[in-house]
């Protein structure tokens, strides 16, 4: 039986970096049979082990592009590399964009991988969403939702 | 042709105005060196004010992602002091085994993921990954070991919720902890493995000379507790740390930096334990260092990556070690009262001393908190030693220059990833 992770990343305490979180949060409770949600931390061996022998995984974190804060990135990184410039990185974590290539090069990645990135508002410690990523929050996680049913619906024998 | 030019390293715009690293170059001349931390302790220091004392350990556990225990074991630490709890040895043996575990876990990221590519030559791991799969997936291995460890003892690994001022919620059974001896056995092997493959990288020589400090209790290499000692012959209870050290507040920043009093840099983590306290690491951790061409100490920042690895080591054989020896304590904590007054903590997180003091009130309330991360106390050491770097290296281009600096900068492992994005370069050459 085909296996599906959704993994929501971000730190709970800095704003609306808590965004995958949060759509990990409101998924935990819908998620259809099989899917397992994590919440998780950008950390190499933890993102790996966490889709270690699924088939799909979806991805949810935060992206600064310049964008208006709320709006949704999408990327498919089973077929290409993601860009890293738009997620986290930092001298001492390897952040998501870069798990998911070091993944591929250990040929450690499942067969679907699909990313999400919430354009953040502020990272202020200790603050809430911003009321524009809250509701792209929401939207982001009917949207998997729905994508979710669709995948088990076509999988289906 | 003006020589005047500017290396910035950024965050990335989502972290407005919290950037990295800037050096700034007149001709040959170095003009200034800046390395800025943002330090999420300010807000929890504030965040603590009015929480009760058993919240301290849950709450700082939160500061780091990747080094929790060292939040919780200092905390914890200061408010049994400070209670006059004293845990029984079977309590003590799973904490210092749970740090074990974030001992290997951080250290196998730090030597793996981010510091052999810069030996190597290789832009990140990702490309390290590709040339040599066997490399990273040994460093993924360790990491895993670390992390189980932190499952089983902790409960959780990023977060350990099984954590308590007075002991545990719950202690693991002789048995429980059996299943961990195979796999730190073959994590013991990998570091081994480590040590000889991070001994053979080239290094250039660099010897940086300010006061080392790291933590000393009789008979261990110190990680959970012990006393405060410099190369200059300080020997301190943690209560003493603020008559000693003094925090200065950086400019244009909420960062603040450590000093010893009267102005001194000072240098804590892998370099200062090594070389303050390697008489005691076990004996095959010796004689991994000593195969590694490692001394009696080691002053070299680039050779840091070794230390960390003859650290893995120990820590690998530490745990196995008190997995041995465990007895399952009657009861998993100790009842604590709160007693009013002020409690200080130490304890060795894997980049380096981690100070907590907290004054309470009678009823437990924290009325005051202050939080020294091993990354504060460390940053002018961090900034010396990178005007030195760039000094001795002018000739080199800016990409060369910045990939320099950057190394320098991850030779002491510096705890910004909380909130650090450390992506962008922005070269500027005045006209």
């Amino acid at each position: 039986m085909s296996r599906t992770v959704v993994i929501g990343i971000g730190n709970p305490l800095r704003g609306d970096d808590a965004a995958g979180v949060a759509v990990a949060e409101l998924l935990r409770e819908r998620a259809p049979a099989g899917v397992e949600v994590v919440a998780c931390s950008e950390e190499p061996s933890r993102l790996i082990e966490a889709w270690e022998g699924a088939d799909s995984v979806v991805l949810v974190d935060t992206v600064s592009s310049g964008a208006p804060p709320g709006t949704l990135h999408r990327f498919d990184a089973g077929e290409e590399a993601v860009p890293a410039r738009a997620f986290r990185s930092s001298t001492h974590a390897i952040g998501m964009a870069e798990t998911i290539e070091l993944a591929r090069a250990l040929g450690r990645l499942p067969g679907r991988v699909r990313v999400y990135g919430v354009e953040a508002g502020g990272f202020e410690s200790g603050a809430s969403l911003t009321p524009a990523v809250e509701a792209a929050v929401a939207a982001l996680a009917d949207e998997v939702l729905a994508d979710l049913e669709e995948e088990r619906c076509t999988s289906a024998p | 042709m003006s020589s005047r030019r500017t290396i910035a390293t950024d965050y990335l715009a989502r972290v407005e105005g919290e950037g990295a690293m800037t050096v700034r170059l007149d001709g040959d001349r170095v003009e200034h060196v800046e390395l800025r931390i943002f330090e999420p302790p300010r807000f929890f220091e504030a965040f603590l004010r009015g929480r009760s004392f058993l919240e301290a350990p849950d709450i700082t556990a939160r500061i780091c992602g990747i080094c929790p225990v060292a939040y919780q074991t200092s905390a914890i630490n200061a408010m049994e002091s400070l209670c006059g709890v004293e845990v029984p040895e079977p309590i003590r043996m799973l904490r210092r085994l749970l740090y074990c575990g974030e001992w290997i876990e951080s250290h196998a990221l730090h030597v793996y993921m981010l510091h052999a590519p810069d030996f190597l030559g290789y832009e990140s791991a990702i490309e390290l990954a590709r040339d040599a799969p066997e490399a990273v997936e040994r460093g993924l291995a360790l990491k895993r070991t670390g992390n189980d460890v932190m499952v089983l003892v902790g409960g959780r690994e990023i977060h350990p919720i099984n954590v308590r001022v007075g002991g545990f919620y719950r202690v693991p059974t002789r048995r429980e902890l059996r299943a961990l001896v195979e796999p730190l056995e073959r994590a013991r092997e990998t570091a081994l493995e480590t040590v000889r493959w991070t001994a053979g990288f080239d290094f250039p020589e660099r010897v940086v000379d300010c006061d080392l400090v790291a933590l000393e209790h009789r008979g261990e290499y110190a990680i959970e507790r012990g006393r405060i000692r410099s190369g200059g012959g300080l020997d301190l209870a943690p209560a003493e740390y603020d008559e000693h050290f003094e925090e200065l507040h950086v400019e244009r920043s909420n960062a603040l930096q450590s000093q010893l009093r009267g102005g001194g840099t000072y240098l804590c983590g892998p370099l200062a334990r090594y070389s303050l306290g390697a008489a005691q690491l076990s004996p095959l951790a010796r004689e991994a260092a000593a195969e590694a061409g490692l001394g009696d100490e080691c002053r070299d920042p680039f050779r840091s990556i070794v230390v960390r690895s003859v650290e893995l080591v120990h820590a690998c054989d530490e745990s196995l070690r008190l997995i041995e020896a465990y007895e399952e304590p009657e009861r998993p904590a100790e009842p604590v009262e709160p007693v009013a007054g002020t409690g200080y903590g130490v304890s060795e997180a894997p980049r380096g001393l981690l100070y907590h003091r907290y004054r309470i009130d009678g009823e437990g309330t924290i009325l005051d908190a202050k939080i020294v991360p091993p990354t504060s106390q460390n940053q002018l050491a961090i900034e010396d030693d990178l005007r030195d770097v760039v000094a001795h290296n002018t000739r080199l281009d800016d990409e060369a220059l910045r990939r320099l600096c950057e190394q320098t900068i991850r030779n002491y492992d510096p705890c910004i990833s909380c909130a650090t994005h450390f992506l962008e370069l922005e070269v500027e050459r005045g006209t």
